[in-house]
C-alpha cells in the first residue's frame, strides 16, 4: 500500500476505507483512538479536524505527544458528556464488537454526531458459516486465544448489525467491504456473505 | 510567646514590579480598587526574538514564585524542579518562564501582610480578592515586562484555577493551557475544609483580629492547625496507609496520653510547624476565600460552556485518580464543558495513589503527558523542538 505524506507506511484497511467517507473541514469524534493512527490519517489526507477518546493511558499519551486532542475516557460510560449535534462524524473503527453496551454507545453517537461509521468484523461470511457448520464451531478470527478471553469479540453478522442500527434510529446510508471497492446496488445479504470486514455509514431515520 | 513579627513583603532579593498605581489603579471583583500593587516574580530561561515562547506558571495556594530555582528567603527548594528546568517538560532552556507570586500572597507580592501607603499594615483591612483579581495582575505585570501573547499557562489547584482564568481574560492570547488537578468550582466539601482552616486561625488569640503585624504577636498555632486539616486533603487514605498506617512515633505502645503517639501525628504536627516558619496567616485567609470564590460557570450566565466558547486555545487537563481534593469527576465537568464550547481539548486521567499532590512528585506517566502535549503544541507554534 502506498505510504501518504506524513504517515509510517502502514495503514490500516478499515482506516482507509472509512477515510473515503470523510469530507474536508469536518469535525470527527473517533471513538477508542488507540495511538491516533485513524485521526492522523483523516487530518493529513482528509482535511479534517479530529477528537478521540480513548480509554487506555498509553494510547492517550501518545496522542497526546502527537498533537491530538484526546480525552481519556470509556465509551460505554463517558459519551453523554458531550452535547448534541458535537460532531459531523462519530467513528468506531473495529471497537463496537468490544464494548460492553454497543446499544448504549450507538444510541449516544446518534446524539452527538450526523453521521456514524463503523467498521467490524462480519461473522456471516460464508467462511465463518461453513466452518461453523462442519466444524461445529466459531471459527477464532480474531487474536482471542478463545471465546471466553477477556474482551472477547461480540461475534455479529452484517445483519445483526443492521438490525442494530435500525434500533438506535439509524439507517444504512453506504456500506463497503473493508477490502473490496466501494459498492452500490450490492444487497445486504450479499455483503452479509461475501465481506469479512464491513464498514456501514449510518445516518438518522427521517 | 510570640516570635517577632515578620513581614516578608520587605524580604530582599525578591524581584518585584509595581503594576498598579494611584494613576492606573488595579479594580478588584469586589467593586474595591487597590492603588498600589506590587508583583514580585522570577524568570527563567530566555525571551525569543519574536516574544512567542513565554510560559506562565501559575502556583497553588501555599506556593510562591519560586518554581524552577530555590527560594532565598526560605531556603526551600524549587517546588516544581521535577517540571520546570532544562530539558524537562516545561523546558527552560527553549521558553522562558515566568512565576509571580499571586496577589494576596506572602512571598513579595502585595497582601494582607503588606503595608498601606500610611506605613500601616494591611491585615484585614486589604480588600477580598478573587482569582480573576489574581490574574489581572498576573497580566498586568507581563504588560509592565513588554509581553502580550503566552505560549502556554501551566499549574495545578488553585494554579489551574488562575490557567483557566487566563485562558478567559487574555482571550486568545494564550496559545495553549494546562490545568491540573482543579475544578471549574470550589465544591461545599473544600469551602468546609478551608472555612475550618480559616476558623483555626481567628480563634488563634494571637490572631489579635487580623491585627498581629502591628501587635507584635503570630497566630502559630491556628495556622499550624488550619495547615495539618487542608494538607490531609492532599493526600489519598491509600498513601497515608502505606506511609504510616497506625504505625507508632519513636515508641514499643501507646502513651495513654495526648502525645503524637500515631505516625500521621507527628508528620502533620511538623507540617503545620513548617508552615507558620514561611507563611503569612492573613494570606492564608484571603487566598482560600478567593478560591472559595471560584465559580466560573455563575459568572458566566450560568453555563459553564459559556466561559470557554470560540476560544482558540488548546487545552491539556490533568487529573489524578486518589485525588479527592479536586476529583477527577470534576475534571471531567471541566472537559465536558470545554468540548462544549468546541475547544481542542485534551484530557488525561493519570492513574496514581498519590491524591492531590500528585503534580508535586515523581510520576512519570504525568511527565509523559506533559512533555508530549507541550512538545506537540511548540510545534504548532513554531517554536523549536527538543533537539534543535
Amino acid at each position: 500500500m502506498k505510504s501518504g505524506p506524513g504517515t509510517h507506511g502502514f495503514r490500516r484497511a478499515d482506516h482507509v476505507a472509512i477515510a473515503q467517507f470523510i469530507n474536508k473541514g469536518e469535525l470527527v469524534l473517533d471513538v477508542g483512538c488507540g495511538d491516533g493512527q485513524l485521526m492522523e490519517l483523516l487530518q493529513q489526507e482528509r482535511g479534517a479536524r479530529t477528537r478521540g477518546l480513548e480509554v487506555e493511558q498509553s494510547g492517550v499519551n501518545r496522542c497526546v505527544s502527537k498533537g491530538l486532542a484526546v480525552v481519556q475516557g470509556n465509551a460505554d460510560a463517558d459519551l453523554p458528556v458531550y452535547p448534541d449535534d458535537a460532531f459531523d462524524v462519530a467513528i468506531l473503527s473495529k471497537t463496537i464488537q468490544e464494548l460492553a453496551r454497543p446499544k448504549f454507545v450507538l444510541d449516544e453517537l446518534s446524539r452527538i454526531a450526523r453521521r456514524v461509521i463503523v467498521s467490524f468484523r462480519n461473522y456471516g461470511h460464508w467462511r465463518v458459516r461453513t466452518a461453523l457448520l462442519t466444524t461445529g464451531r466459531i471459527p477464532n478470527l480474531g487474536q482471542d486465544t478463545g471465546w471466553w478471553s477477556d474482551g472477547a469479540r461480540r461475534p455479529c453478522t452484517a445483519r445483526d448489525m443492521a438490525e442494530l442500527a435500525a434500533e438506535a434510529g439509524l439507517q444504512i446510508a453506504a456500506a463497503t467491504p473493508v477490502d473490496g471497492k466501494p459498492v452500490t446496488g450490492k444487497s445486504l445479504g450479499r455483503l452479509n456473505w461475501t465481506a469479512e470486514e464491513l464498514v456501514f455509514v449510518l445516518e438518522r431515520k427521517g | 510567646m510570640s516570635a517577632p513579627a515578620r513581614n516578608l513583603s520587605g524580604a530582599d532579593g525578591l524581584k518585584r514590579l509595581s503594576v498598579a498605581t494611584p494613576d492606573r489603579p488595579l479594580r478588584l471583583d469586589s467593586g474595591r480598587t487597590l492603588e498600589n500593587v506590587e508583583i514580585a516574580y522570577e524568570t527563567w530561561g530566555a525571551l525569543n526574538a519574536d516574544k512567542s515562547n513565554v510560559v506562565v506558571v501559575c502556583h497553588a495556594l501555599t506556593g510562591d514564585q519560586f518554581a524552577a530555582s530555590p527560594n532565598p528567603v526560605t531556603g526551600r527548594p524549587a517546588w516544581w524542579d521535577l517540571v520546570v528546568g532544562p530539558g524537562l517538560p516545561v523546558d527552560t532552556d527553549r521558553f522562558f518562564v515566568i512565576c509571580s507570586n499571586v496577589l494576596g500572597g506572602c512571598m513579595g507580592s502585595t497582601g494582607p501582610a503588606s503595608r498601606k501607603p500610611d506605613g500601616s499594615y494591611w491585615g484585614t483591612d486589604f480588600p477580598i480578592i478573587t482569582i480573576a483579581d489574581m490574574v489581572r495582575a498576573q497580566i498586568a505585570l507581563l504588560e509592565h515586562l513588554g509581553i502580550t501573547d503566552v505560549f502556554l499557562a501551566i499549574g495545578g489547584s488553585i494554579g489551574g484555577m488562575q490557567v483557566l482564568e487566563w485562558t478567559i481574560q487574555a482571550r486568545d492570547r494564550v496559545f495553549a493551557a494546562i490545568p491540573i488537578a482543579v475544578a471549574p468550582r470550589q465544591s461545599a466539601q473544600n469551602i468546609g475544609f478551608y472555612e475550618t482552616g480559616r476558623q483555626a486561625i481567628m480563634a488563634d488569640p494571637n490572631w489579635r483580629n487580623g491585627a498581629y503585624l502591628a501587635e507584635g504577636t503570630r497566630p502559630d498555632r491556628g495556622l499550624a492547625v488550619a495547615r495539618m486539616a487542608a494538607h490531609i486533603t492532599y493526600v489519598s487514605e491509600t498513601s497515608l496507609k502505606r506511609k504510616f498506617d497506625r504505625r507508632l512515633q519513636d515508641r514499643a505502645s501507646k502513651t495513654f496520653g495526648f502525645d503524637a503517639d500515631f505516625q500521621i501525628e507527628s508528620y502533620l504536627r511538623h507540617q503545620g510547624q513548617t508552615f507558620v516558619d514561611r507563611f503569612d496567616a492573613n494570606s492564608y485567609l484571603y487566598i482560600t476565600r478567593a478560591m472559595d470564590y471560584f465559580d466560573l460557570a455563575n459568572e458566566h450566565g450560568g453555563a459553564l460552556a459559556n466561559a470557554f466558547r470560540g476560544l482558540a486555545t488548546r487545552f491539556c487537563v490533568f487529573s489524578f485518580s486518589s485525588d479527592w481534593h479536586y476529583t477527577p469527576e470534576e475534571s471531567r465537568n471541566l472537559v465536558r464543558a470545554l468540548n462544549a464550547a468546541g475547544c481542542e481539548t485534551s484530557y488525561v486521567s493519570i492513574d496514581t495513589d498519590k491524591g492531590h499532590d500528585a503534580f508535586f512528585v515523581e510520576e512519570p506517566e504525568f511527565w509523559a503527558g506533559l512533555r508530549g502535549f507541550i512538545d506537540a503544541a511548540a510545534s504548532a507554534r513554531g517554536l523549536p523542538g527538543v533537539l534543535s
